[in-house]
């Protein structure tokens, strides 16, 4: 049609013109990393200052949409390094087989296990946690939860990171369990959004006593706005644990560059970006610390993992569980 | 009848030719990319259930609730009455978790309905659940059913109203003669239209619906897509909602019956015939505070942070503008012809072309979308047609609707100056200059409004294309809420409000000159 070709013809007049001198690293990532308000912006200024190269950053819908991006494109992909892959996503990743080894000198890694992977680099993480408002008593785990008339607002594991976190935090925590768990929680979920942006919106706006978020949240409100007034609930069982990730792409025509970014994410420059941008903790704790403000947060005493291997099967499980206890 | 050539027969036959390829190619290369070729499980039968039922209830109950109202605009003059008509346009172009919100604010825990209630002492409703999808489908559509319905009365020529005056008809003689058949050729075109948009719709069901319990079929598309990376799934399910689709039309057109009027003096409607006031200003009421209120909710959470939204928002919103003109314009290119086409290639083939506008209403947009990408990105950086995609995708989209506002009015034209033209040997352009399209102004103007709006609020297709750096205003509101910036997004969702709503004015404005 006319009409399209001239739509085409003025995008394309519309595009940046590209440094053709400049090598190209093309990083994807998740579309809230790459935003005004993400890490991407301060993320490229700074790499650029070093490596004499174009940094461009791709956003593409959250972690699941990355992979599933990464996926459709196959090794023709422009992309050299992906970030914001997670633990969750990792053994859907490595399947893929579109990802090469990190050539990291062994990094010291502040995270609350041990990480022994080497295609995937850790680059920061945080605790999945109920966040409410101060003045609400929260109860002190899923089964008080459960028992209380405390509302909540939770995202569908199938759409959402944090969704599929809570699915595995209660099948880690309470295992044949879960489903009994879930089935008292029902009466306690106000609804399931598709994902965390609804389910956080709907919660400043009043709809429930609690959203499943991170224990980290509260941190923003703190730094950003100076509003003290939300909190995370500690849980007793413990906290399921995500750790972002980031992987160079095994195709790229610029694998030097590539190792190059990976190292960087982990220096101090991004790391202490990362935690005010992200509002996650750093997987190397910069020079200077966390910023004032951290301290309040609450840590949990354990942290529940899975290996992300078993991370699919115990999905398929949790969530067959998950869909009948609350289809009732 | 002499036939020469018909150059808008063939455009008309072009452009199903389009759409029919875009829907149904981007399914074969979805498929084709697919290992396996998926299978249905009870998970998504239940989907495919609760689809068909929740879409059939809100269908039936927008289309009830919206007759009286649309009767009620057609028949009383009133100051602000057009500004009312635009106002109340406004659900259906909003994007959908813009809108959740606003309902939420009136309906929702902590909405002005419960305060109010728990003020008096009475106990809280619920808006979670079933009653929150139909109550959240009916919001949204209500709207399009009453403007539908009100092109259907509009189109009554005036000529009738005069003759039942004169010959002493009351109000019920009128509906029995006049107004009923009017109905019953225009309802079930109505009702399809919505329960097809309800069939497709998903984030409604996914905010309001408070669990898995409200799965539709879209939305185990995209979790196919998404959560299990299942192509063959996906493509398979999209499979299903154009059956259903093509299974609905079927249904919906064998019922529709056209009017037999008869030609008129083609002016507008003016009313003799005297009905008691109240039960329309009722309805009228009604429909303007359960529509509008939400908007007003919107309107004052957004205020306090419209002008000082960041510039990356503005540039979001000059993007999104062009995008949503563009769309409007390839829209009402697309369909005129397909509607003179269907009205003369004869009741058989006419039918079939109705259901190739159709399809675009029943696509997923994640798997044409999907199919889009598949097929563009070995050639073009995906980033680089994020803009093209959308207006292409968005006008495809909105062809059913504009179908909906231009397919009787062609018809009617066709019907009573098709003999004229021909006697004076009008043929081609000046047949289109001289004799359609000032005749087809009103519709015109309300389906363009009605593209762009959509357009203006999508955010289906830019996710898959955009690579940050072309973010429409939807998508900058969404990456305003994934930063917390909640009050930056309710500013931005106010200025997305009211620039689809000014959009949507300028077109429906630009038919009304003169009328």
């Amino acid at each position: 049609m006319r009409y399209t070709v001239s739509m085409l013809a003025l995008v394309g007049l519309a595009a940046p013109a590209i440094a053709q001198d400049r090598p190209v690293l093309d990083v994807y990532t998740y579309d809230s990393f790459t935003s005004e308000w993400g890490p991407g912006p301060a993320i490229e200024a700074a790499f650029e200052e070093t490596c004499d190269c174009d940094l461009r950053f791709t956003g593409l819908g959250d972690a699941a949409e990355l992979l599933s991006r990464v996926q459709i494109e196959g090794p023709r992909t422009e992309a050299d390094v992906v970030v914001g892959l997670d633990t969750n996503l990792m053994a859907k990743a490595r399947e893929a087989g579109l990802f090469t080894t990190a050539e990291l000198t062994s990094p010291e890694f502040d995270l609350p296990l041990d990480w022994t992977d080497d295609t995937f680099v850790p680059f920061d993480w945080g605790y999945f946690a109920f966040v409410h408002r101060e003045g609400f008593t929260p109860p002190a785990n899923f089964r008080e939860l459960a028992e209380s008339d405390a509302s909540i607002l939770i995202q569908d594991p199938r759409s959402s990171t944090p969704g599929l976190g809570l699915l595995l935090w209660v099948k880690t925590a309470y295992g044949d369990e879960a489903p009994a768990i879930w089935e008292g929680l029902s009466d306690n979920i106000v609804t399931v959004t598709q994902g965390w942006s609804e389910a956080y919106g709907l919660f400043l706006e009043g709809e429930a006593d609690m959203v499943l978020s991170y224990t980290t949240s509260p941190a923003y409100h703190l730094i950003a706005e100076e509003d003290s007034g939300f909190a995370a609930a500690p849980f007793d069982e413990g906290h399921y644990l995500q750790i972002e990730v980031a992987a160079a792409v095994a195709s790229s025509d610029q694998p030097r560059l590539a190792q190059d970014f990976l190292r960087f994410l982990l220096s101090d420059t991004v790391q202490s970006t990362l935690v005010t941008t992200n509002w996650m903790y750093p997987a190397i704790l910069p020079g200077d610390g966390l910023p004032d403000g951290f301290e309040t947060l609450i840590t949990p005493d354990r942290a529940l993992t899975l290996d992300p291997e078993d991370v699919p099967a115990m999905t398929e499980t949790a969530l067959a569980e998950w869909r009948a206890a609350l289809a009732r | 009848m002499a036939r020469g050539a018909r150059p808008l027969t063939v455009a008309g036959l072009g452009s199903a030719a389009l759409v029919a390829a875009l829907v149904l190619g981007t399914v074969i290369a979805v498929f084709a990319r697919a290992e396996g070729a998926g299978a249905l499980g009870p998970a998504d039968w239940a989907a495919i259930r609760f689809t068909l039922w929740q879409a059939a209830l809100s269908s039936a109950l927008s289309v009830a609730l919206a007759i009286p109202v649309a009767r009620a605009l057609a028949r009383r003059r009133f100051l602000g009455r057009g500004l009312l008509i635009t106002l109340l346009g406004a659900p259906f172009i909003l994007p959908v978790i813009v809108a959740v919100l606003g309902l939420l604010m009136v309906f929702g825990r902590a909405g002005w309905v419960n305060d109010a209630l728990g003020a008096v002492g009475l106990p809280s409703v619920a808006i979670y659940g079933v009653q929150g999808v139909i109550l959240g489908h009916v919001f949204f559509n209500l709207p399009l059913a009453v403007r539908l319905i009100l092109q259907g009365w509009l189109s009554v020529p005036a000529e009738r109203f005069r003759l039942a005056a004169s010959l002493g008809m009351g109000a019920g003689a009128i509906f029995r003669t006049i107004e009923a058949p009017m109905l019953r050729a225009v309802l079930p075109g109505v009702a399809l239209v919505i329960f097809l948009v309800c069939t497709s719709s998903f984030a409604v069901a996914l905010t309001l619906g408070g669990g898995p319990r409200a799965t539709t079929v879209e939305l185990a598309i995209y979790q196919a897509f998404r959560f299990d990376f299942d192509l063959g799934r996906a493509a398979l399910l999209a499979v299903v909602q154009l059956a259903v689709t093509l299974a609905a039309g079927a249904l919906a057109l064998s019922v529709a019956v056209p009017s037999a009027l008869g030609a008129g003096l083609d002016r507008v409607v003016r009313r003799w015939d005297r009905a008691p006031g109240w039960p329309d200003a009722l309805a009228i009421a009604l429909a303007a505070a359960f529509l509008l209120v939400p908007l007003a909710a919107l309107v004052t959470r957004g205020a306090p942070s419209l002008l000082s939204l960041p510039p990356v928002v503005w540039a979001a919103a000059g993007r999104s503008l062009a995008v949503a003109v563009a769309s409007a314009a390839l829209c009402l290119v697309l369909t005129l012809p397909l509607a003179v086409a269907i009205h003369r290639t004869g009741r058989r083939a006419g039918r079939g072309l109705e259901v190739a506008g159709m399809l675009g209403i029943a696509a997923s947009p994640l798997v044409i979308g999907t199919g889009l990408f598949i097929v563009t990105f070995p050639f073009v950086a995906p980033g680089a047609i994020a803009l093209a995609v959308t207006g292409l995708v968005n006008a495809v989209m909105a062809m059913p609707f504009a179908l909906r506002a231009l397919g009787p009015a062609v018809a009617e034209v066709e019907r009573d100056w098709s003999r004229l033209a021909q006697s004076l040997g009008m043929g081609g352009w000046a047949r289109l200059r001289l004799v359609l399209l000032p005749r087809l102004r009103r519709p015109l103007g309300f389906a363009g409004g009605l593209a762009a709006a959509l357009s203006m609020g999508d955010l289906g297709v830019v996710t898959l294309f955009a690579d940050g750096q072309s973010a429409t205003l939807p998508l900058q509101l969404f990456r305003l809420m994934g930063a917390y910036r909640m009050d930056d997004a309710a500013g931005a969702a106010l200025l997305l409000l009211g620039l689809s709503l000014a959009l949507f004015w300028l077109f429906d404005r630009g038919g009304r000159v003169n009328a």
